[in-house]
């Protein structure tokens, strides 16, 4: 029944907390609430979960004695530092921001544990109070199933295996990697580390992993390189260069996504202006010129005017499908 | 993943935090600290009985802690004492550190969401307070595009403090026009990583939501905001695309390098053709915007349905190779 054993759980971190030096387990027997009546089989086993639960919330349980003989019987305590909030005082500015920060998380496990992490501050007697800050709404949301998955990992240092679809016409692919960091960038999540297959550093997309992320090592067993590493690895996400130019015709009063970044511009009396417009990937220019239609005419350089032709013809129906 | 707590231990979570959270606020309301951590009032009072029950080893009298259960049933009240050993909560563990501390770095990105200095001050503290345990938090990050919008979402978050209307320029994409806007501004909204104003567009006589890195020039106009009462904040969790049900049902077919459009857009319907490409249905409330998205599909896609939409694309083609002497046949 959980109200008897959640008492007994209270009692034995009571016990536990304000005893003086290592409670041996005869004594918290006796003394600890609920354990008294059983059979020493039955206590020991009931003991050694109640320790794994309290373990699980946090609480550190440690065991020891003070005997340098060993000839005491070991025991166990929790010492007031280690189990302790320590004093945190926030200003009501502080205590403000922190209010709206737990309302970030849209993803169950993160909202549940922003949650706890406020009550304990205001158990401590912090007040955050979001009443002024009605106007701003913050949210990320989360909605890979890998993400937890890959969260424990990166936090335990522990590798993962996962099927992966790189390409959306290729077949699935098996990973495994040691997993440094998990970063969302436009609202898709990514994960960065080792990847043990090609002994190289490489990011995957959450959205692409196909199958259930599995602990595929023991914990603790890989370090996670410096923050500039672990930044370069993810440098995909970075807007690629722009190094060339391409001069494109747009009729006036349109175009205005290439107007915001032209480099140059020469209005024509013709309805139509001549614009400068920086690029880093012909092909990815042309699709872009594409959607404006008629609206647009790139006149240089050659690959990109190529490309767009190619693009209008596939989409008139004609030419190959790439 | 790691397993589900069992319902006691969830319990004494709970109460390692209830227990310092009631010496702390003596007399508070049993509807109010139910609120609080998000319970019933009937689970807090099973939550205080266990409390009840608990107390110094051996559980001689005067040991146990003491709960005024009369008043708890009485006038809704509650008092506890004689457990200053539980008067602090249990220090932050890695995932509550890391949650918190991840959400106060995505605000401190986030221009025009707080005084940058206040956030700053409270993830120093939270990290010292954490120890250890914030040593993760470094190990998730949010991107936000705030750089490049601070001064626009400066100027948002002016005219939000001061209550005062807006006038914008924005360029919406998929209509390849910018449009000058008065908007009364309601809140700052953060989705998808990137930064909206949701305001009242006084022209649409609704509320919009206008992306900050689309705005092209903003001014804080004179006038006193007047949102009007019937304005509601839209519900971003699902995204900031929303389709509506009345919006057009469009068809389309894409090849293996047209599969970008089922992953930047919400469709209604994505199914897996035998050529590793996709059938998409697709709600469209503005041709215009999927026309364009045709277009730049090229021959990775094709609409199927409707049918004068289908041609209307092929005409957008035509009329846009004239200009290269191309003759398609």
């Amino acid at each position: 029944m959980t109200q008897a054993k959640s008492e007994r759980l209270m009692n034995l971190v009571i016990c536990l907390l304000v005893s003086r030096g290592y409670v041996p387990k005869s004594r918290i027997r006796q003394v600890v609430g609920g354990y008294g009546d059983q059979r020493t089989d039955a206590f020991e086993r009931m003991f050694e979960r109640d320790k794994e639960e309290l373990r699980e919330l946090g609480i550190p349980i440690e065991s020891g004695s003070f005997d340098p003989f060993g000839d005491e019987e070991p025991g166990y305590r929790i010492r007031r530092q280690a189990f302790e909030l320590p004093e945190v005082s926030l200003e009501p500015d502080e205590a403000a921001v922190v209010g709206l920060a737990a309302r970030v998380w849209q993803h169950a496990s993160l909202a549940e544990a922003t949650s706890r992490a406020v009550l304990k501050l205001q158990a401590a007697g912090v007040e955050t109070d979001t009443g002024a800050l009605a106007a701003i709404e913050p949210r990320v949301a989360v909605e890979e199933p890998a993400f937890w998955p890959l969260w424990e990992a990166v936090r335990d240092r522990r590798p993962v295996t996962f099927s992966y679809r790189k390409n959306p016409q290729g077949r699935a692919g098996n990973r495994r990697l040691q997993p440094w960091s998990v970063l969302s960038w436009h609202g898709r999540w990514y994960v960065v580390g080792h990847d043990l297959g090609r002994g190289e550093p490489r990011m995957f997309r959450l959205s692409r992993i196909v199958s259930d992320v599995r602990p595929d090592g023991e914990p603790g067993s890989y370090d996670v390189p410096p923050p500039e590493e672990v930044r370069r690895a993810a440098g995909a996400l970075a807007p690629p260069r722009q190094t060339a130019t391409a001069r494109v015709r747009v009729r006036q009063g349109s175009g205005y996504g290439l107007r915001r970044r032209a480099t140059g511009s020469r209005g024509g009396d013709d309805g139509w202006d001549e614009l400068s417009v920086p690029y880093s990937d012909a092909g990815v220019l042309a699709e872009e010129l594409a959607g404006y239609g008629a609206d647009v005419v790139a006149l240089e350089p050659d690959d990109v005017r190529k490309r767009l032709v190619e693009r209008l013809r596939g989409a008139v129906g004609e030419g190959a499908v790439a | 993943m790691t397993a589900a707590h069992s319902g006691a231990q969830r319990q004494v979570e709970r109460l390692l935090s209830l227990l310092p959270y009631l010496l702390a606020h003596p007399d508070s309301r049993l509807a109010d600290v139910a609120d609080l951590f998000g319970v019933t009032e009937r689970q807090l009072v099973r939550d205080l009985n266990v409390l009840w029950f608990s107390g110094l080893p051996g559980l001689a009298m005067g040991d146990y802690i003491e709960v005024d259960m009369e008043a708890v049933e009485g006038e809704g009240v509650i008092s506890v004492s004689n457990a200053d050993y539980l008067a602090r909560p249990l220090r932050l563990g890695t995932d509550e550190a890391l949650a918190l501390i991840v959400a106060l770095r995505t605000l401190a990105a986030m221009p025009g969401s707080y005084d940058r200095g206040a956030i700053d001050r409270a993830i120093a503290k939270l990290e010292r307070a954490a120890g250890s345990a914030a040593e993760r938090a470094a190990d998730v990050r949010v991107e936000v595009d705030g750089d490049a919008v601070a001064d626009v979402a400066a100027t948002v978050r002016r005219a939000l403090d001061d209550k005062r209307r807006l006038r914008l320029s924005y360029w919406v994409p998929g209509r390849d026009e910018t449009t000058e806007r008065d908007v009364d501004p309601m809140r700052l909204a953060l989705a998808d990583g990137r930064l909206y104003l949701e305001g009242w567009c006084r022209r649409a006589e609704a509320e919009r939501l206008f992306r900050l890195d689309r705005i092209t020039a903003i001014e804080v106009l004179d006038v006193p905001a007047t949102v009007p009462e019937q304005a509601r904040a839209r519900d971003l969790s699902a995204g900031i695309f929303q389709p509506s049900p009345d919006d057009e049902l469009v068809t389309l077919e894409v090849t293996p390098s047209g599969r970008w459009v089922a992953e930047y857009y919400p469709c209604e319907s994505v199914s897996e053709q035998s050529d590793g490409g996709l059938a998409i249905k697709l709600r469209v409330s503005d041709r215009r915007w999927l026309r364009r998205i045709a277009l730049r599909l090229g021959g990775t896609g094709r609409v199927v349905d409707p049918p004068d939409l289908a041609a209307q694309v092929v005409a957008d083609a035509r009329e846009a190779l004239a200009a290269y002497g191309e003759q398609p046949a």
